[in-house]
């Protein structure tokens, strides 16, 4: 790792100053993309369901716009050498989703079947929330390392956010999963949040502990075992996760905090051996609990067997859900160049069909060759994330952007699996194209942390004091 | 640190190369058998996003189609619904189709392979698809005269008329009928239409198709059929030769006598005299004298004993095999188990109006796409040749004196030349039921051709037991179908 010293002198810094643009100009050209795609892509789904451009076009796109911009300039302003392709790549997911959101807002099925229709101003709402927060966190984190401060808190923040949904009168059970719980009239999944706020927990206790949970090992059958007193954190994680499965029986946000962890922990002690420990205990943890939690069960069953889940449901048999039936349905109907905007019935998913379920709409009606666009989208966010942890000068730097940009596939990797029907279906939701303000709120937080930490990366230490001073030791014998 | 982050980016681009595989899967691979699935609702949804093709009678739509709220955008209407739904059938967003909108789905939706290319280039341009039109051969006004004839006389009963030269169908009627426009829609009013049409919650079952799906014992009418046999297989060589016939007349093997209707000159009577008065005991004995096998080669000529197709199928008609020479004999004058269609009647009627020669009914004339263009058009088929062109000019000087001065007058039409024959079926447990009232005609002109066969059955609880009553009650019905027809030639 490079040292980060701000000595005046040192040798690297002036090599770094010539060889870091900026690269904002680019942003700012991605940007306009990023705004004027969802804004055609609205204007269509207008003119495919009424036959007009829609009335809130202008409004919709100056909004979008607005938020881009705003964001545009913080990051120009304070993160300045911040990775150029995230903040557009972020404003285009979400600009798509309101788009869906707004699309299946048209849906009459859906409008008569829940206070639907309303759902895309709000999710506007929600998306400026969630630029806010991202600005804040650019404007007022100057430097990641100072979270390492709040390790420890970070961990109680996390286990009591976890632990929310749980709290009698608080925790909501929607279909089974307890994962929201309801403050006034608003539902917040507390899991998006403690999925950052755990990532922070990790890297400050993994920065401190890696050497001893790597080198405190012995070797057997070619795997560095860690001793018994290491392994207090990883099985602390993995009781939580399993309590996670066996109280708010969600699968995939117990697979995602235990995943987040192994690969942290993996990068932070470089042993093989924790991936193996780790999906040792995760497949010890899901079979065991979905061997005796009916929920876990059913959701495995219908999984198995949507098209038997779908039937049952028709008979009006309680418990049964033609979701994911249906979800395959909207898939298969899209084929190789999908519907068009505006043309797929996906609203025939019902329940959920703007959230967990929004990527159907996306297959439906942009086919496999939009939807595989939209993964490759969803790729490129981790793989920028990736690039800054390996950019990142510092352990702690590292740990946190492996570990959100893990977090962040392994989410897109569950939920778009799930609705697939490649995995059992999950209560996650696709970040930023979901319909939810907690989803919306918590990755832009996280995009804007991802940002902090690679301008931090890719930063030149500041000029020297006197630049002449060097030159003109050179200059002169 | 870095060599670990390098494996985690693999990792993640294993799982995204996983996401990328499984929609290949789902949306190339399996896409066809997913889109196609019956249960999947866009099936349907497409299936009503497009007004449905017409039915065309006479040049003009029967049918019809209005726009429904949720997501099946069309649904059907029909014109005097009821008169036609014995043609039609019924086509509901919540029950199906049936008879021609089921057979002709594909064109009237215009998902038939046939319009495939048609689809295609309309799909290019932009153009929404469009159903085609099924071209029917009935008249409207002896459709009508059908309909109106039964419904004045208010008890169950059915209508089939044939141009005897084509095959063509001019007239299906059934009555009581149901209007399919009460059902074409998927909502509550539907449910509860379709509910109370049902067989269980309605006796009357107004959804049977009687004149092509109900078989009724054709009484007296069949003895044209058991004439023709007599002619046909030489044991009687004309109208007026007087006939082996001895009255009273025991029926073979056993000791019963075979009534006639009343008091009636069947001692020896000719064929002419025996329809006229409609012996039982003549042709009685002539079906026992022919027997069973020569009885069933006859009546399987003129169509019994199979289902019809014209394109909606007809049940099959009976004529048994292996029966008593007693048996024979009742059959041959339409009682024991025989039963016909009122349809077969009059394709027995048909036949022998157009000289001896059985067309195939049908009642499709062509197939048309949504811009007319002629996609199938039925051509005239001879069906059989159930007798020779002088037994049946003999039948026909028969059935004509039927309604000169027989059972028949009330058929009789001015300035066409009228041959026909009454015919009243007994049926339940000891003949408790209402019997049924036959009647089957055709009308002839000066130039030899005849334009129509009818056949009409009705069951009415005022019907008289006597053989009159098919002249009563039927004849009149059948007298105005073929005004209507002959009218419309004009």
């Amino acid at each position: 790792m490079s040292s980060t010293s701000n000595s005046p002198t040192h040798h690297t810094s002036t090599i770094g100053a010539i060889g870091a643009p900026s690269r904002r100009n680019t942003e700012l050209a991605l940007l306009v993309f990023a705004v004027v795609i969802p804004v055609f892509a609205y204007a269509n789904v207008g003119l495919a369901v009424n036959d007009e451009v829609p009335a809130g076009l202008l409004s919709y796109g100056l909004g979008l716009g607005l938020l881009a911009a705003v964001g545009h300039l913080v990051v120009r302003k304070f993160a300045p050498y911040a990775d150029p392709l995230l903040l557009p790549l972020a404003t285009l997911l979400n600009g798509l989703g309101l788009v869906a959101i707004w699309r299946l807002d048209q849906s009459e099925l859906l409008q008569s079947i829940q206070q639907a229709g309303t759902a895309a101003p709000r999710q506007l709402m929600y998306t400026a929330m969630g630029i806010a927060l991202f600005l804040v966190v650019l404007i007022f984190l100057k430097d990641h390392r100072v979270l390492q401060r709040y390790t420890y808190i970070s961990m109680v923040g996390a286990l009591i956010l976890l632990l929310l949904p749980l709290v009698p009168g608080l925790g909501q059970n929607i279909y089974g999963a307890k994962i929201w719980i309801k403050v006034g009239s608003f539902s917040i999944q507390p899991g998006e949040f403690a999925k950052i706020v755990l990532a922070i927990f990790f890297a400050g206790y993994l920065m401190v502990k890696r050497d001893a949970l790597a080198l405190a090992s012995r070797r057997f059958m070619g795997l560095y075992l860690p001793r018994g007193r290491d392994l207090g954190p990883i099985l602390v994680v993995w009781i939580v996760s399993i309590l996670i499965l066996v109280f708010e029986t969600d699968l995939g946000t117990s697979l995602l905090f235990f995943g987040m962890f192994v690969i942290m922990l993996y990068v932070a002690t470089e042993r093989t051996s924790w991936i193996v420990f780790g999906l040792l205990m995760s497949a010890v943890g899901a079979v065991g609990v979905a061997s005796f939690e009916p929920h876990i069960q059913q959701r495995v069953d219908a999984w198995l067997d949507p098209l038997r889940e779908y039937k049952l449901s028709q008979q009006g048999v309680g418990g049964h859900s033609e979701q994911a039936m249906q979800a395959l349905w909207a898939f298969g109907s899209g084929g190789t160049l999908g519907t068009g905007w505006g043309q797929g019935h996906s609203d025939l998913i019902r329940f959920a069909a703007n959230s967990d379920f929004i990527l159907a709409t996306f297959g439906e009606e942009l086919g496999l060759a939009g939807l595989m666009a939209l993964l490759l989208l969803y790729a490129l966010i981790v793989e920028r994330g990736v690039r800054t942890a390996l950019a990142a000068r510092d352990p702690f730097g590292k740990l946190l952007a492996i570990g959100l940009s893990g977090a962040f596939a392994l989410q897109v990797f569950i939920v778009a699996g799930g609705v697939m029907g490649l995995i059992p279906l999950t209560g996650m939701t696709m970040p930023f194209l979901a319909y939810g303000g907690s989803s919306v709120i918590a990755n832009w937080a996280l995009i804007g942390l991802l940002l902090r930490i690679s301008d931090t990366a890719r930063r030149p230490a500041p000029a020297p004091a006197n630049p002449d001073a060097e030159m003109t030791q050179v200059v002169r014998p | 640190m870095n060599k670990p982050l390098r494996r985690i980016a693999l990792f993640c681009g294993l799982l995204v190369l996983t996401l990328l595989i499984r929609d290949n899967w789902l949306q190339y691979v399996k896409a066809d058998e997913l889109k196609t699935d019956d249960r999947n609702r866009r099936v349907l949804i497409e299936r009503y996003a497009a007004p449905r093709g017409d039915i065309i009678v006479d040049g003009k739509a029967i049918t019809g189609h209005a726009t429904t709220d949720g997501d099946f955008k069309y649904k059907r209407t029909y014109k005097d619904g009821a008169m036609w739904a014995p043609v039609t059938g019924y086509v509901s967003q919540a029950f199906g189709a049936t008879q021609l909108e089921a057979i002709d789905d594909g064109i009237l939706t215009g998902n038939d392979d046939r319009l495939f290319f048609r689809n295609t280039l309309d799909m290019l341009t932009g153009k929404k698809r469009e159903g085609g039109n099924v071209v029917t051969t009935l008249n409207s006004a002896a459709q009508k005269a059908a309909y109106d004839g039964l419904k004045a006389q208010g008890g169950k009963g059915a209508v089939a008329a044939i141009e005897p030269s084509t095959g063509k169908i001019l007239a299906l009627a059934s009555y009581p009928s149901y209007d399919p426009s009460s059902i074409a829609g998927g909502g509550d009013s539907d449910a509860k239409a379709w509910k109370s049409l049902l067989k269980e919650n309605n006796k009357d079952d107004p959804t049977l198709n009687r004149a092509l799906r109900e078989v009724y014992p054709p009484g007296s009418t069949f003895k044209v059929l058991t004439a023709a046999a007599a002619l046909e297989n030489g044991l009687y060589k004309s109208a007026d030769e007087k006939t082996d016939s001895p009255l009273p007349w025991t029926m073979p093997g056993t000791t019963q006598e075979l009534p006639n209707e009343g008091d009636l000159p069947c001692k020896d009577a000719t064929l002419r005299e025996a329809l006229r008065v409609s012996c039982n005991t003549v042709f009685g004995k002539i079906g026992s004298d022919l027997g069973n096998e020569k009885m069933l080669e006859m009546a399987k000529k003129f169509g019994f004993t199979e289902e019809q197709f014209v394109p909606v199928r007809s049940a099959a008609s009976v004529f048994s095999d292996d029966m008593e020479p007693s048996q024979v004999a009742l059959s041959s004058i339409g009682q024991f188990n025989t039963a016909a269609t009122p349809l077969q009647m009059a394709m027995v009627t048909s036949a022998i109006a157009n000289n001896g020669t059985l067309m195939q009914p049908y009642m499709v004339d062509e197939l048309q796409a949504p811009n007319l263009d002629t996609i199938e058009k039925t051509e005239p088929e001879e069906m059989s040749k159930p007798l020779s062109a002088d037994n049946a000019q003999i039948l026909q000087s028969m059935m004509e004196t039927v309604v000169k001065d027989g059972t028949g007058t009330n058929a009789q039409l001015s300035g066409v030349t009228v041959g026909g024959k009454t015919g009243t079926a007994q049926h339940g447990v000891d003949n408790s039921e209402n019997p049924y009232a036959w009647f089957i005609s055709y009308a002839k002109q000066s130039d030899g051709s005849a334009p129509v066969a009818v056949a009409v059955v009705v069951e009415d609880e005022n019907a008289s037991r006597d053989d009159i009553s098919g002249g009563g009650l039927a004849a009149p019905i059948a007298k105005n179908v073929m005004r209507a027809v002959l009218d419309s030639k004009k």
